[in-house]
């Protein structure tokens, strides 16, 4: 049979997504490299102290990189329990009706722009968090932890509960009719069995939480420092780029360290991402 | 005298609207095989799932009349849902281990009910696996996950599952279906040999096993219960037009 001009195109629009993945990889490669170049690469990692516009600049981004991972820690210990509590919930307690209620609204909470919960958390949450711990300033890692628990929490309630649903009905009913009950059947068999699909929802929480850019650069603080407190500001890698693209010249030494840090970050992601595919496929 | 271990009086089931068991009287001898047959949508599962209440997790299911386990109402004086299950063990048409190894799956019903010495556990984990005869095939590889097995293999783990919490009835709905001939028939000798310890009621819409396997068939059809006869008899001379019928193949 002959394929029509149509057939012919979709193997090229599916082969551009391969395209663009490339392209960006090569990108981030090549204006992100040369800042190894005056600044090693460990140095750049671990470096301690990012002071980008002084004389003369230091590039270190181990306090963004801290500052992700403990907005991105903070995060989790919001979006697991709810998300995961959320899909057992609406999967195997929740009778139809309320489910078919519910979903929607996960759905939605998903759908909700960035900076819409950043203008929460900096105008609701932030003074809040202030007021109530009795801190000089209400953007913390704590602030940007909820709301970016908020954010994930979808990722991992809609993720988990398709691989909750999809544990087959005959393990329950065996669960049951050896005489266990509900709370049994779930926390033994279902969750178990559901335990890869769970596991990649935790992982694309994170990859969520690692990568949202605008709600941590508007309540983060955005202050470039390694602190073990939540309670204080701290500046996560996404800010930084975002923040200072802007100012940094074409092709200057800055310029190249924002696009080391996106390539860092990149890495981080799609090394995410095939964790979660990995353990969808089992 | 034979003695009745299951007693049903004027059954009556539905889902929502639709009936589905209908005015249902049987007695089923203790330590026998009944057979339940007829062709898809007699309500021989639906049937089955009343004597352990599995029906109970479907919305919408109502049931009228009364069902007797050794003269109490499961229904009424068994109060607690978990002990009727403990009583009366189930194996599925969908061959259904967990995703556990083999021997968590059979240990899984005894830590249900409360089991806690290891060492007692184990033994009843072996006793179990020795009595469906599968000691021999998986007895290096306890702790392999029970997928591992093949479908009769695994077929047979979930019936040592089923004996291991000690039931007093097992109901088998369709166990066979999925499997092959050799399979079939380790499984048809073990119900056979299952029925000294246990009251057995198996599902079949396989003539030939019914007849193979059953001391008491009972023919059901659109949610009526047709005949109910010691199996020989049904095979040889039915007393109804339409369990002739079936058995003859003019239906099915």
């Amino acid at each position: 049979m002959k394929k029509n001009f149509i057939e012919r195109l979709l193997p090229i629009f599916a082969l551009l997504t391969w395209v663009f993945l490339f392209g960006i990889m090569l990108i981030l490669f090549i204006e992100g490299t040369p800042i190894f170049k005056s600044v090693p690469l460990f140095r750049f990692i671990f470096g301690r102290h990012w002071y980008p516009v002084h004389e003369p600049p230091e590039f270190g981004i181990l306090p963004l990189i801290c500052g992700s991972l403990m907005v991105t820690a903070g995060a989790l210990i919001i979006a697991i329990p709810f998300g995961l509590g959320c899909a057992i919930y609406l999967s195997e307690i929740a009778n139809r009706a309320v489910r078919e209620i519910i979903k929607p609204f996960i759905e939605m909470l998903a759908g909700v722009p960035s900076v819409v919960y950043g203008f929460f958390g900096m105008v609701l949450l932030a003074p809040f968090i202030q007021r109530i711990f009795h801190l000089s300033i209400g953007l913390t890692a704590f602030t940007a932890s909820v709301i970016l628990g908020v954010m994930a929490l979808p990722t991992v309630a809609s993720i988990a509960e398709d691989a909750i649903s999809s544990v087959p009905k005959a393990l329950r009913e065996a669960s049951f009719a050896l005489g266990a009950n509900q709370w049994e059947t779930i926390t033994r068999v279902v969750v178990p069995a559901a335990k890869s699909g769970i596991f990649a929802s935790v992982i694309l929480g994170i990859g969520r939480a690692i990568g949202e850019t605008m709600t941590v650069l508007m309540v983060a603080g955005c202050c470039a420092v390694i602190t073990p407190n939540f309670f204080k500001p701290v500046r996560p890698m996404t800010a930084t780029i975002a923040a200072e693209m802007g100012e940094a010249p074409m092709g200057s030494m800055h310029y190249h360290a924002l696009f080391a840090i996106g390539l860092v970050l990149f890495l981080i992601t799609i090394g995410l991402s095939l964790i979660a595919e990995h353990f969808k496929e089992r | 005298m034979v003695n009745h271990k299951i007693i049903t009086k004027n059954l009556d089931l539905w889902y929502g609207d639709s009936p589905c068991l209908k005015n249902i009287n049987i007695s089923i001898p203790e330590n026998a095989v009944t057979a339940i047959m007829g062709p898809s949508g007699c309500g021989k599962s639906t049937l089955l799932r009343v004597f352990n209440r599995l029906n109970d997790l479907i919305d919408g299911t109502r049931i009228t009349g009364k069902v007797l386990l050794d003269e109490q109402d499961i229904y009424k004086d068994i109060k607690d849902i978990f002990h009727l299950r403990k009583k009366v063990g189930m194996v599925f048409q969908k061959v259904n281990p967990f995703p556990k190894t083999i021997f968590e799956n059979v240990a899984y019903g005894l830590k249900i009910h409360g089991w806690k010495d290891k060492t007692k556990i184990e033994k009843k984990v072996h006793d179990s696996i020795i009595d469906v005869g599968l000691w021999d095939e998986v007895k290096d590889c306890l702790h392999k996950n029970a997928f591992s097995l093949s479908g009769g293999q695994q077929q047979r783990l979930c019936i040592a599952r089923a004996i291991a919490i000690e039931p007093e009835v097992v109901l088998f709905d369709e166990p066979c279906s999925a499997l092959d001939p050799i399979s079939t028939a380790k499984i048809e000798q073990l119900i056979e040999e299952l029925k000294q310890k246990y009251t057995i009621i198996i599902v079949t819409h396989n003539l030939q096993q019914a007849a193979r396997v059953s001391d008491y068939t009972a023919f059901m059809l659109l949610g009526d219960l047709i005949e109910f006869s010691e199996t020989n008899q049904m095979f040889t001379t039915p007393k109804d037009k339409r369990t002739e019928n079936y058995l003859t193949g003019k239906f099915g």
